[in-house]
């Protein structure tokens, strides 16, 4: 039953997402693979379709991949799953929110989590590296492609502007551009 | 306007606020997470006093410490402060809806045009530069990283779990939260004697 499938499988990256935005990556990767819902290409377009349009990612992401699984009860199924946990840990604790601040445990975990999340973070800039340089698997011949070299230009000049603080959206479309510009003119294949 | 301070409004006056409130901090945040803190300052504390600025950096904290959208969680316990469940449950539809809509309308229309030759091209340059920003992501994050050898090793062993060992996020995740946990007791107890 796919509805119970987007249900349950957002409703653990909700569960166990801590720090928001790019934290949840990998769990929506492990999800996304195991399901096979959509392809890693995929995944990437709608990172830099959730940069550009509003709201919280967790909600784009869930929406996003319910609609295209299961239409509108598919959106509803995930981001209610996404949603759930959230708002009924803070249902509690926000009636005993002085003791959990000042607990020894919750402090204790944390100190774990932080540091987790920013080794997940990093697994996930290798992941997405993987899809955008060597979408076809690991192969010497890329290091002769056309297209590898492409994106290696564009993820330096991103790189530099993302470092300079230029706003995302902005660094979004200027790569979109130089990805017609380059696609054109270098003649590139299209990937599937 | 009437003194809000003094007159609390009726239930379903408080209950519409909260929804049309946060769908417009859902409507207008971009990049989600912490970028919406401004935002509901302005509305939640200066327009409307449901909370204090303090309360702002308690939300911040316990937002951090749960799991779950940052959005979501202070829609939820903002909500609660206001008028209960049902202001929890006002506030965060109000902030999820917005995505919920857009999303949905956009979902459709990518499948449409994604195979289009100049959209693909479009999209092999935005995968180079969705990458960029993770990247700056990563390190404005590890530059945030308690600077105890604990924690670097706690970071470099989730790291090297997902990204050589493919091990399930659902495991490094308690893991983690286990080793903090034994490490802050340990070192409270040396730190005791």
């Amino acid at each position: 039953m796919i509805l119970l499938e987007l249900f349950w499988e957002f409703f653990k990256i909700g569960a166990f997402t801590f720090g928001g935005g790019y934290a949840m990556m990998p769990m929506i990767e492990d999800a996304v693979h195991a399901k096979a819902w959509i392809t890693d290409a995929e995944l990437i377009n709608f990172i830099a379709v959730s940069e550009s349009t509003p709201g919280p990612f967790a909600i784009n992401m869930a929406t996003y991949i319910g609609t295209s699984q299961a239409g509108w009860l598919g959106a509803i199924a995930a981001t209610l799953g996404v949603v759930l946990p959230s708002f009924i840990i803070i249902l509690i604790v926000a009636r005993c929110y002085e003791a959990f601040k000042k607990n020894r445990i919750v402090k204790g975990c944390m100190s774990g989590l932080k540091p987790a999340v920013i080794g997940l973070i990093g697994a996930t800039v290798i992941s997405i590296g993987m899809t955008v340089f060597f979408a076809g698997g690991f192969d010497p011949a890329v290091f002769t492609s056309t297209a590898f070299y492409g994106s290696l230009v564009i993820f330096a000049l991103g790189t530099v502007l993302a470092f300079k603080k230029v706003h995302p959206i902005l660094i979004i479309c200027l790569a979109a551009v130089l990805g017609i510009v380059a696609g054109y003119a270098l003649n590139l294949p299209i990937a599937g | 306007m009437p003194s809000t301070d003094s007159v609390r409004p009726s239930l379903p006056k408080r209950l519409l606020a909260l929804f049309t409130t946060f769908f417009r901090i859902g409507a207008f945040t971009f990049g989600g997470g912490l970028a919406m803190l401004p935002l509901i300052q302005r509305e939640a504390v200066e327009k409307h006093h449901w909370i204090s600025d303090d309360d702002i950096l308690e939300i911040v904290a316990i937002a951090e410490s749960t799991p779950g959208p940052i959005a979501v969680n202070s829609a939820t316990f903002i909500g609660w402060r206001v008028a209960g469940v049902l202001g929890s449950a006002c506030a965060t539809l109000g902030v999820i809806l917005p995505s919920f809509l857009i999303i949905s309308v956009i979902a459709r229309v990518l499948a449409e045009f994604s195979s289009l030759k100049p959209v693909q091209y479009a999209f092999y340059g935005i995968r180079a530069g969705v990458l960029a920003l993770i990247l700056k992501s990563f390190v404005t994050m590890f530059k945030k990283c308690p600077r105890r050898a604990i924690a670097y090793s706690i970071a470099a062993a989730a790291f090297v779990a997902a990204a050589l060992f493919d091990v399930n996020v659902l495991i490094i995740i308690p893991a983690c939260a286990v080793v903090g946990l034994i490490s802050s007791l340990v070192g409270k107890e040396a730190s005791e004697k």
